[in-house]
Formats: C-alpha cells, sequence, structure tokens
C-alpha cells in the first residue's frame, strides 16, 4: 500500500441515472424535496423545452441574530482592509462596514480585539460528498468511469449530505461555499454542484440557491490513463482533443436542433441528457471548470473553446499557469491551483509554491482550492504559503488581496459573486471570525456564520456539528 | 539582513577548503534546539568537524571561529521527514520511477532501499531547501505484510545519503495489512507469526531451512532479515490506526519480548495512550488526520497527538495519510497547527518546544537515534537551517541549510523553474535558453 493517496482513485462507480424527463409536459415536475420548481424556465416550449432545474435548492437560511463584530481587523474579500473595524449583519444579509458601526437594539454585539473577520472560505474543488469519509469502495462515487465522455452524470445525485468531512472543512477551515465535482477519469465527467456547507438530510437542501452549473472537464493524464488502459480511447493526449471535439460538434448539432424547435414549434427533438450540459456550456448558462496541468495543454483548450464557441471559466490543479499568466490573462480564464503540491505526477512535476503570486502579478485570476478532505481545512493557511512564496520571488501582495485568492476569486468563477465572496452590504452574512491573523498557522475559526446564522462556534460544544456517521461512534461529539 | 547574506557567502567559499579544521558559530537569533525545549532567544550555535558542539544562551564564541551574525533571525535544528519515500521516487505517479514497493517481488523482508536512494533526486534538492536535512525513508507494501528495510538518508548535495542503512523493519496490519495477507486481519497475524516462526527455524538451522523453492512462503532472505527484528536490534516500524489494532500491536511483546516496536499511523492512539505510554513504544503520527477516513480511523483528531504527548508517548509526526506528495516542507506546517490546536477551547495541543520536537527529535527518537541526529544538543551532527522567521510560522523560510555541518545549495529546481517564468513572455530568445 503507499504511505499517501496521491493519486486519486478513479474507481469506477456503478450508478444508473434514473432521470424522468419532462419535455413537453407543461406541469412543472413536483420533487419530494421541493415545493416547487422555483427555476422559471421549467416550462416547456419556446424558450427552454425541458426543465433546466429539475432538482432544486430547498436550501434555507437558519435563523441568525442581528450581530455587530467590532475591534476586528477585516479583510472584505475584494482586497479591502479595515483596521479595529466593526460589520454588522442581519437578516442574512451584511448590512455595513466601517471604523465604528454603532449596534442596532437587540443586535449581539462581540468584542473581537484582537482577532480577524474575513468573508467564509469558497473551494471551488472539493469531493465532500462524492468521496466522503469514510473512504470505502461503497463511497466511491466521484468518478462514472465507465466512459470517457459522461457528461450524462450530477454530482449531485452523489452527494452524500452526511460527509463528516463538511463538518471539519467548517469547523477548522471556515468553509462556507464549495463546489463538488465529479471526479476526472473522464474528459466530461459531468455536472459539479455548488452547496452552502450547512449539513442536511438532502442534497437539495444544502444547494447553494441559483447557482449556475459547472461541467467537469479533464484534460492530460488521468482520462488517457483510465481509458488507454482499457485499450479503448483516448489512450494518447491527441485522443483526448479528438473525443473532445467529436463530442463538442455533437453538442453544437444537438444545440442547434432544440434552439430550432424552441424558436419555431414542431416536433420536439429527442432529449440526450448529456447534451443538454453540453448545450448549457455553448449557451453560457453552465460554466467549464477544467482540470488541466500543464500550459501546452491549457493553450490547447482554450483554443478548442474558440472553436466551439464556449469559455473555459476555470483551469483546475493548474500546476504550469504560471508559465502562461499572459495567456490566461487574454483569455479571461482563472486558474485553481494548490500552494505548493507538486511532483506527485509527470504533469506535476512543474510545481512551484510561486504559482499564485506569478498569477497575479501577470494580472490573471488565481485562487487556491483543495480537491482534498485534509486541504479544505487549511486553505487559508495555503494562501499563507503562496503569499510567503511570491514574497520571497518579490512579488509582495498585501494580505487583504491575498485573501481574493479565498474568497472573490472563487466566487466569480462560480458565477455567485454577486451573492457572497465578500463583505459587502447585501451579500450573504457568510462570515469568519478568526481567533488571531488567518495568515498564521496559530490561527483557528472561532465563529462561522453562514447567511448570518451562527453554525460554528469553538467556545460553544453544542455548536458544531456532528454528521449522522459519528453519532454515537468513537469519539463522537469530541473537538476535531 | 545584508551582513548575514554576506557572511553566509564568504562561509560558503570557506567550506571549499577541509570541513575538519571549521568552527562555526551562529549568534544572536532565536535558537530552536530541537529537544522538546522552548526556543532561546539571543542564543548561539557552536558547530565543528560536522558535529554540534554547543548550543543556546551564555555560550561563549570560541577563538578563531567563523561567526555568522543571525541576529533576528532563528537558528533550528534541521528537520526530520518523519515518514516518508524521499529519495525512492521522482513521481508518485510515474510507475518507472517509483521504488517504493514491489507488487510482484518474491522477496519481502529482505528488501532493503538504501542502494535505490537518490540523493540528486529533484525532490531532495526542494525539500533541503524547505529545511527537511534528513527523513526516515520506508519501503511501502508490495504483496506480504512486510514493507521491507527502509533508511535514515541525509539531504545533503552529496553522493553519500544514508545515515544509517536497514534502520528498521515495516510492517503493515490493520486494513492494509489485512489486504495484502489475503482478505483479513487475522490471515495478516497468521502471515507475522509464520514468518517469525520460519526465521527462529532458519536461524537454528540454516541449513535445513528451504526458502528458495517457488512455493515457499518465506525466502531465505526474508527469514534472514527478520533475525534482527526477534533480537530488538532492528526496530519494527508497524503501521495500525485502530485502537484495538494497537492493543494487538503491544500484546506482541508477551510473546515476542525482545521486539522494539514503533507505531506509525495511530489515528485513535489518544484512545489508548496510556498503554502506548506504559509500553515504552514510540510513535509516529499522522498529524493533523482528523476524519474518519476508515472504519479503523472512526475516532480521528487532531487532539491525538497531544493527547499521547500528554500521556507521556513519544510522538513524532509524518506527512503519512495527507496529500501533499512530495512535500516534507509542510512537516512545519503540521506542528506549527498542533500549537494551534492548544488554542481551540476543548482540544489538546503542544506548546512550541513541543511541537518543533516532532518534526525534528522525536523521530530520530522512534529509531534510537536521537543522540546522533535531530536536535543541536552537543555532540549531534550538526544539522541546522536559518530561518528568517520562526520556523513554524507560514511565512517562514530557510535563509540557510547545513547538513553534517556543511553548508547547502539553496538553489533548487523549483527556484530555478520561478526564475526563469518571473516573466511568462517568451524574449528575443525561448525560454529554454534563459538560465
Amino acid at each position: 500500500m503507499n504511505h499517501k493517496t496521491m493519486i486519486r482513485g478513479l474507481t469506477a462507480a456503478a450508478s444508473a441515472l434514473a432521470l424522468a424527463a419532462c419535455a413537453t409536459d407543461s406541469t412543472p415536475p413536483q420533487g419530494a424535496s421541493s415545493k416547487a420548481p422555483r427555476d422559471k424556465q421549467a416550462a416547456s416550449g419556446a424558450g427552454h423545452g425541458y426543465a433546466h432545474d429539475p432538482y432544486p435548492s430547498t436550501y434555507h437560511v437558519y435563523p441568525g441574530a442581528p450581530t455587530l463584530v467590532r475591534n476586528v481587523t477585516i479583510y472584505d474579500g475584494e482586497g479591502g482592509r479595515i483596521d479595529g473595524g466593526s460589520v454588522l449583519f442581519a437578516d442574512g444579509k451584511i448590512l455595513a462596514l466601517g471604523q465604528t458601526l454603532d449596534a442596532p437594539a437587540g443586535a449581539t454585539v462581540i468584542d473581537g480585539t484582537g482577532k480577524w473577520v474575513t468573508p467564509g472560505v469558497i473551494d471551488i474543488h472539493s469531493h465532500l460528498g462524492d468521496y466522503p469519509s469514510p473512504q470505502v469502495q461503497a463511497h466511491s462515487d466521484g468518478n462514472e468511469a465507465t466512459s470517457p465522455v459522461t457528461a450524462d452524470v450530477w454530482a449531485e445525485h452523489s452527494v452524500w449530505p452526511q460527509d463528516p468531512g463538511f463538518g471539519r472543512a467548517l469547523a477548522n477551515g471556515g468553509v462556507t461555499t464549495l463546489q463538488i465535482l465529479p471526479g476526472s477519469a473522464n474528459l466530461f465527467g459531468g455536472r459539479s454542484v455548488v452547496l452552502k456547507n450547512v449539513y442536511a438530510r438532502t442534497v437539495q437542501a444544502m444547494k447553494f440557491p441559483g447557482a449556475p452549473y459547472g461541467l467537469k472537464m479533464a484534460c492530460g493524464e488521468n482520462p488517457k490513463r483510465v481509458y488507454g488502459s482499457r485499450n479503448t480511447k483516448p489512450s494518447t493526449r491527441m485522443g483526448n482533443i479528438a473525443v473532445d471535439r467529436a463530442t463538442w460538434a455533437q453538442a453544437v448539432a444537438y444545440k442547434r436542433k432544440w434552439d430550432k424547435y424552441e424558436k419555431d414549434g414542431g416536433d420536439a427533438p429527442e432529449r440526450n441528457i448529456a447534451m443538454d450540459t453540453l448545450r448549457g456550456v455553448l449557451e453560457g448558462e453552465i460554466l467549464v471548470q477544467n482540470h488541466c496541468y500543464r500550459a501546452d495543454e491549457m493553450a490547447i483548450v482554450m483554443d478548442m473553446a474558440k472553436e466551439f464557441g464556449y469559455h473555459v471559466t476555470a483551469f483546475h490543479h493548474a500546476v504550469e499557469a504560471y508559465k502562461i499568466a499572459d495567456i490566461l490573462k487574454a483569455n479571461n480564464t482563472c486558474a485553481a491551483v494548490w500552494a505548493d503540491w507538486y511532483g506527485f505526477k509527470m504533469e506535476s512535476f512543474d510545481g512551484i509554491g510561486e504559482n499564485l503570486a506569478l498569477l497575479q502579478k501577470a494580472g490573471a485570476c488565481g485562487m487556491i482550492h483543495s480537491d482534498d478532505e485534509n486541504g479544505i481545512q487549511r486553505l487559508n493557511q495555503e494562501v499563507a504559503k503562496a503569499q510567503a512564496s511570491g514574497r520571497r520571488a518579490g512579488i509582495d501582495i498585501p494580505d487583504a488581496q491575498a485573501w481574493e485568492w479565498l474568497s472573490i476569486n472563487p466566487a466569480r468563477a462560480l458565477g455567485i459573486a454577486d451573492r457572497t465572496g465578500s463583505l459587502k452590504p447585501g451579500k450573504m452574512a457568510d462570515v469568519v471570525l478568526w481567533n488571531g491573523n488567518p495568515l498564521s498557522v496559530y490561527t483557528r475559526p472561532e465563529k462561522v456564520w453562514i447567511d448570518g446564522a451562527l453554525l460554528y462556534d469553538a467556545t460553544n460544544p453544542r455548536l458544531r456539528p456532528v454528521s449522522d456517521f459519528e453519532l454515537g461512534q468513537p469519539g463522537s461529539g469530541d473537538v476535531k | 539582513m545584508k551582513a548575514l547574506f554576506l557572511s553566509l557567502t564568504a562561509l560558503g567559499a570557506a567550506l571549499a577548503a577541509p570541513v575538519s579544521a571549521q568552527t562555526v558559530a551562529i549568534t544572536g537569533g532565536t535558537v530552536a534546539i530541537g529537544d522538546g525545549s522552548q526556543p532561546i532567544e539571543r542564543g548561539t550555535v557552536v558547530m565543528r568537524d560536522g558535529r554540534i558542539v554547543a548550543a543556546g544562551a551564555g555560550i561563549a564564541v570560541p577563538a578563531g571561529a567563523t561567526v555568522i551574525d543571525a541576529t533576528g533571525k532563528w537558528v533550528a535544528a534541521g528537520m526530520v521527514a518523519g515518514f516518508t519515500n524521499l529519495g525512492l521516487v521522482d513521481a508518485e505517479g510515474v510507475s518507472e520511477s517509483n521504488d517504493a514497493s514491489a507488487s510482484t517481488s518474491p522477496f519481502n523482508a529482505s528488501i532493503d532501499i538504501a542502494p535505490a536512494i537518490n540523493p540528486q533526486a529533484v525532490e531532495i534538492g526542494n525539500e533541503r531547501a524547505g529545511g527537511i536535512t534528513r527523513a526516515i525513508v520506508s519501503p511501502s507494501t508490495g504483496q506480504s505484510i512486510f514493507a521491507g528495510r527502509g533508511a535514515v538518508i541525509d539531504l545533503g548535495a552529496d553522493a553519500n545519503p544514508i545515515t544509517r542503512a536497514r534502520a528498521f523493519q515495516y510492517v503493515e496490519l490493520g486494513e492494509d495489512g489485512a489486504q495484502e495477507a489475503g482478505g483479513s486481519r487475522p490471515a495478516a497475524y497468521a502471515m507475522l507469526h509464520d514468518a517469525l516462526a520460519q526465521a527462529q527455524d532458519y536461524r537454528r538451522n540454516p541449513a535445513a531451512f528451504g526458502g528458495r523453492e517457488k512455493e515457499s512462503l518465506l525466502k531465505r532472505a526474508d527469514a534472514q532479515a527478520l533475525l534482527p527484528v526477534l533480537d530488538g536490534t532492528m526496530p519494527l516500524f508497524v503501521h495500525v490506526e485502530r485502537a484495538s489494532d494497537i492493543r494487538s500491536v503491544l500484546a506482541l511483546k508477551q510473546q515476542y519480548p525482545a521486539l522494539k516496536l514503533v507505531l506509525v499511523g495511530v489515528r485513535e492512539g489518544w484512545m489508548v495512550a496510556p498503554e502506548i505510554a506504559a509500553a515504552r513504544v514510540g510513535v509516529i503520527a499522522a498529524a493533523l488526520a482528523d476524519l474518519p477516513a476508515s472504519f479503523e480511523a472512526l475516532g480521528a483528531t487532531e487532539s491525538n497527538v497531544g493527547r499521547m504527548t500528554a500521556a507521556g508517548v513519544p510522538v513524532a509526526i509524518s506527512t503519512v495519510g495527507a496529500n501533499t506528495a512530495p512535500g516534507e516542507h509542510v512537516l512545519k506546517q503540521y506542528a506549527g497547527n498542533l500549537v494551534a490546536i492548544a488554542r481551540v477551547p476543548g482540544a489538546t495541543g503542544l506548546n512550541w518546544g513541543q511541537a518543533f520536537a516532532t518534526v525534528s527529535s522525536r523521530p530520530a527518537q522512534a529509531l534510537g537515534m536521537d543522540g546522533e541526529i535531530g536536535s543541536l544538543r552537543p555532540g549531534r551532527r550538526a544539522d541546522v537551517v536559518i530561518w528568517d522567521g520562526d520556523p513554524l510560522e507560514l511565512s517562514s523560510a530557510p535563509l540557510a541549510v547545513y547538513i553534517d555541518g556543511l553548508a547547502q545549495p539553496m538553489r533548487s529546481r523549483q527556484i530555478e523553474l520561478r526564475d526563469r517564468y518571473s516573466v511568462p513572455q517568451e524574449g528575443a530568445l525561448p525560454k529554454a535558453y534563459s538560465r
């Protein structure tokens, strides 16, 4: 056995999808867990021929008290910093930030002397829920590794909302929002789902309301290894792109048919669940989240996107992003990276700690990500390392600006920056109070609010979530 | 700052001369001995002939010593990677480059990694620049519970990486051992007991021992390799996680009293910490593992190391179970987190000195080598790192690294890449021409 589990398991999950199509039925679908579809586009006919949101979010905001945290250092998540500042939130929303704010009557007032307040951490790349703990074969639901193109699968149909990892990410990492992706065995891995980090009985009750879907794509070694080892296409990088292009060509044709039907009516084209997703990408409704390490491959993928008329929102694991920071900037494509992972496979061999700083220096969009149930608990520390590496290379990025790698940049790459990712009035009150400078190794979250509800408090054992799986097991309810 | 760099440059030049003549005194810095004690402000570290002469406060600078002013810096024992495959693997996912395990070899316990260590591996240079000076390098298991014999290495930029070859035998029990043994924990114990019994047979009558037949369960070389384990002259590293498995391993000493056990992983160690302490068994723990990653780690918590330490167990940490490969430089981050935990209500962490020891003298202690490496106590090998700040803090990095008293190169392949791409665009010539 390996000491480490660096090469993420690519075991096939044999999960058949039962999808209820409602192509021409004008009655909105009624889900067991949903009151009614929130998507006004669910109706058929002109505009959209099928429901685009058949498994809608049922997330609701938990009750919170109007809260004023004062005498804190604030990083607002968009590069702003207030020393000795105050933040006020109520009814789930940020109301104000400032040097001094008055507490409304009845507000909870917290003195944060010596402490820091930031927006909640956003992890754009997680497999919590679809590769949950315990990591037993029965839980291996992250890669539908049965075909290189599985754009038909949706990560949310794998996510186990009782994964103990959600609670750790909240309590140790201050993570309030995260994108769950299917794995990287496939060129088209399927749809992602964006979650609020709030335990629920159903995954739908964790879904970030109105967040766009993502399409997970992968280039490089994983798809060619998984399918090459089965003597099927792709077994090479050129095979990867060949299958990608053939699939996009199909998607363009599919889109044309549905566009015509929705414009002119007539017989509805046959539904293809995979093509629905790719059509969504071509429409700009679904964002491409592309696993890709090497600089040369990222450049090819960006040209492929132009060839077929889509846009790569972000490359993930972009270990060589620093080599093409200018090209990424020119294409308005973000890079989500680790601070210092390198060398675990050929395509990660050139990883360096200065990756994020060099992206920032070039004016490209960069952010931190975890892809790991342990790393997600310390993303603030990963940013601190990336910042320190930059500083030693002569790139001095202020703390408040470095925090963008944890909040507003991932929020933008998820299409939710208008609602979260910074402490701006009107945004969701996703807030972390840290017991010191959050870019220090000696600091931990003290309190975490999600939509203004206090969902973790280090000083209150009752505000420490225990997932169903852990209940009654060794260490249940312990400080983890 | 400038003075420091100047003196380091001077020293680098001086070291071209024979090292034995050199006495070096590093003065004025905050000194971290690595033995569990707290850092000492404005201390001095003296080294000569590749060994530490003295370290601490109020140390006189010997006459004629080369003096390095480290005022405002930290001077710390080099870090010891507690359990790793450094030098054995170029890239884990590139099987051709990966010598950590041999899944179809007929041999197991006799596997000896020492001749396979490559001191020029890219990772060695990168991790050395991150403050790692020694490493406990282990093979991984193939198709037996026995992985073979690991080594202690230095990360120096020279041709001789081995500090101690055949330093320990490594065995998998628990879930991994069950898998290697054919599918169950009982099968793993059957394999363990049979192998040790066969080793005894071999000792009693080597001539009568087969072990060369294709169907033999244990090869001659494997039986021979297990003798020092039975004698307790070679530590037996055992990977287990679950509290009940730890108890079963500790109970092995009733049957094999001489065994010198070291537990690796040990996520539920806190649940049996007094028993581990009473058995005087050392631990190399997965530092921050806090998830029920498997059914044998349901009790995993970040307080594990702190609670075991409080119970009197000597605990080192490692990157076992962490998804960082090959980033042994993250050990300092993990150790810093153990200090952070001390500030979380209800959790158990470590103080700074204890935390730094988990990545310096404690790993050495697990092997019985803390008299040789892992701290700045007099007589130890002079593995010293000058840091620009608190070594456990995320913003800090080494300014200079000494191994056996020799100043090490601070350029690494990662630095070369960084400098080549400090501007991404190609210039008058392609990037391949910029060095």
